[in-house]
């Protein structure tokens, strides 16, 4: 089984690097066994491409606040990522298909609307269903990659650090977090945020979009390397006009009390796509046949 | 249809109007000097002096009502506000003991309903509610002597159940009467403060449809019906600072510098509350409001009695962002009751320090 996965990825690596890059809106509509109409969204293709990125988490230099080090990460081959938000229709697809938790009362069920109030496990179990009815590998982005996709609408959140004055670091950030844009945080029609330039719509709207990138709290070196990291997966980083980090099980960030900081105005997401259906399924193939003699 | 009550409120009211545009003769007979003072919406608070050389005057204001269809969270959702010149809370007047407070009470024709004010200030005459109530397209004006210190609610009581409607719709503020010497900590040490701001805390009760979703009104008539069905049941929607979730955070919240004492006058015209200033304190709090009594020092939280106003300073030692909150952290986070102090300055290490940052569980000791 895992090496039917690791020949999906080869085989998707290939295709990649190979394949046109052209955008590649796909709509279409399976009927499924489950009865359930299953709608695969639009796709957008980002170009193979580099980024440089401020990684997430909280990190420390010789035992004090340092800022987060900054990388540059390439990515090899296209990536492919919906263009945009999973909307409230399809998700209820999956509910009636009971592989998903119900949406939340009062978040109308829309097709020209993004699922909101959605927790990070809500967000994997429809990648899991909507993968398993379509046969194609979908997924969360990782934050990197939301940042690729994302283009100039990533937004690098290094602040000053001052070792000796803690909280420099607090005021840059809630000042930055209180320059959100200002309206409603009703879910609003897709493309009511406009389209970036990779073709992805409503990135940095009014809903933050989950990523599966765990928080992470790292020790830096005088060089900046990283010597040691621990993941915390119970909180994974959400984008959107800022970044934030929320627990996995909350469907409604909010903020006031002790958490002196600007909440999100919606949870939701959009998945990435890995491989190519045809690609999917002739590996699918090679890899039963490959597996079979082992079993 | 017309009962006593009515009679005699209309009565009041008629002669009061017709003496307005004259001034009475009381008022020639008080030989003071006049200050007409230019309110100013809350958190904030009109230029006033903290402690007087002269003597009593007439201080004179204008209240206009104003009933307004507002938003008051994030979420989008509307709310049929009434309110004293157009803010939740009304404006917080300052004057000194001995002041004559004259308040001009102005009902535009494009209201609904009567209304009127009740100073917890004032003496007599349900606060002057009895001689107060303006229907839609009237004005009124009530002058009354501040013989006694401290911060107190002033609320629209237009009569039966539109009191506790009017009240929880918006109309409640609060006065300021500072001794003529200003505020002292009881032995003789003067209490001075580097800024004034005015919190406003309001319990709100917005009714929802079958689904759990909150309804819009177009009027505050529609809304009536409902809203007490709400009300009744003791259970708020909301819980605000200043007339909304969020009126006194992020580019809204308050400024102070580290060294700075602020002053912070908290009113509840209805319902309980503890404030509490997360990651600082109370230095001098008059609980009561009331500054003939000597006030408490150093605390953590205090309480607001419904139906009343507190005051509280804190001379800020450390920079950062503070949240001041209901200490019902319930009412605080889900229901709206913060705000945020954002207060620059040098970190002092002496107060607090991070002696190790976070970091793994080292392994056990097995020695």
């Amino acid at each position: 089984m895992l090496i039917a996965f690791k020949l999906k990825l080869a085989l998707a690596c290939a295709a990649g690097l190979a394949g046109p890059l052209a955008v590649a809106p796909l709509l279409s509509a399976t009927d499924t066994r489950g009865g359930a109409l299953v709608v695969e969204q639009a796709m957008v293709q980002v170009h193979a491409g580099a980024l440089s990125y401020r990684v997430a988490g909280d990190f420390t230099r010789g035992g004090k606040q340092a800022a987060a080090p900054l990388r540059t990460i390439v990515f090899e081959k296209p990536l492919a990522i919906m263009r945009r938000q999973v909307s409230a229709a399809d998700y209820q697809a999956c509910v009636d298909d009971t592989a998903c938790r119900a949406l939340e009362r009062g978040v109308a069920v829309a097709a020209d609307r993004p699922a909101v109030q959605v927790n990070y496990h809500d967000a994997v179990n429809y990648a899991g269903w909507l993968s398993r009815k379509t046969g194609a590998h979908y997924r969360l982005p990782s934050d990197e990659e939301w940042a690729f996709a994302a283009g100039s609408r990533f937004k690098d959140d290094g602040l000053p650090v001052d070792e000796d004055d803690p909280s420099k670091r607090w005021i840059a950030r809630y000042e930055r977090e209180s320059e959100r844009k200002p309206g409603s945080s009703a879910p609003r029609a897709f493309g009511s945020f406009g389209i970036n330039e990779n073709g992805l719509a409503d990135v940095a709207g009014n809903v933050w979009e989950w990523t599966s990138t765990c928080f992470v709290r790292g020790a830096l070196d005088g060089a900046g390397n990283s010597v040691s990291s621990k993941a915390n997966c119970g909180v994974r980083v959400v984008e959107g006009q800022h970044r934030a980090y929320v627990t996995d099980f909350i469907r409604d960030a909010r903020a006031g009390g002790c958490a002196v900081g600007v909440p999100p105005d919606n949870l939701g997401f959009r998945l990435v796509r890995e491989p190519l259906p045809l690609m999917s399924r002739l590996s699918a193939g090679l890899g039963r046949a490959l597996h079979a003699p082992r079993s | 249809m017309l009962t006593r009550r009515a009679a005699l409120l209309s009565a009041a009211a008629t002669a009061l109007i017709l003496a307005a545009p004259i001034p009475s003769r009381a008022a020639d007979d008080l030989k003071l000097p006049r200050q007409k003072v230019e309110l100013v919406a809350p958190p904030f608070v009109h230029a006033h002096e903290q402690a007087t050389k002269q003597g009593p005057k007439i201080m004179q204001f204008t209240l206009t009502i104003e009933e307004k269809k507002v938003v008051i969270d994030e979420k989008g959702t509307t709310f049929q506000a009434m309110t004293f010149n157009g803010s939740m809370p009304g404006p917080l007047m300052v004057v000194h003991e001995g002041d004559y407070v004259e308040v001009k009470l102005v009902n535009p024709a494009s209201s609904s309903m009567p209304h009127n004010v009740d100073f917890h200030s004032a003496t007599g005459a349900l606060g002057g509610a009895e001689l107060t109530l303006v229907n839609p397209g009237e004005e009124v004006t009530l002058r009354w002597k501040a013989t006694r210190t401290g911060t107190f609610v002033y609320h629209c009581a237009p009569g039966g159940p539109m009191i506790p409607w009017h009240v929880v719709s918006g109309m409640n503020g609060a006065v300021m009467v500072l001794p003529r010497e200003g505020l002292t900590d009881g032995k003789g040490k003067p209490i001075k403060y580097d800024h004034v701001y005015y919190v406003g805390e309001q319990d709100m009760y917005v009714p929802r449809d079958e689904k759990g979703n909150f309804k819009s009104y177009d009027s505050p008539g529609d809304s009536y019906t409902d809203t007490v069905e709400v009300m009744r049941k003791l259970t708020p929607s909301h819980v605000v600072f200043n007339g909304k979730v969020g009126a006194l955070t992020g580019k809204n919240a308050l400024t102070a510098k580290v060294g700075e004492t602020v002053l912070i006058v908290h009113s509840q015209a209805n319902r309980d509350s503890r404030p509490h200033l997360i990651g600082g304190h109370g230095d001098y709090v008059w609980e009561t409001g009331k500054f003939s009594n000597a006030p408490e020092t150093g605390l953590e939280t205090w309480f607001i009695r419904g139906g009343s106003a507190g005051a509280a300073t804190y001379k800020f030692l450390q920079p950062g962002i503070y949240a001041y909150v209901t200490h019902n952290l319930i009412e605080a986070v889900e229901l709206g009751a913060t705000a945020h102090f954002k207060v620059e300055g040098k970190w002092n290490d002496d107060l607090m320090t991070q002696v190790k940052a976070p970091s793994e569980i080292p392994p056990a000791n097995t020695h």
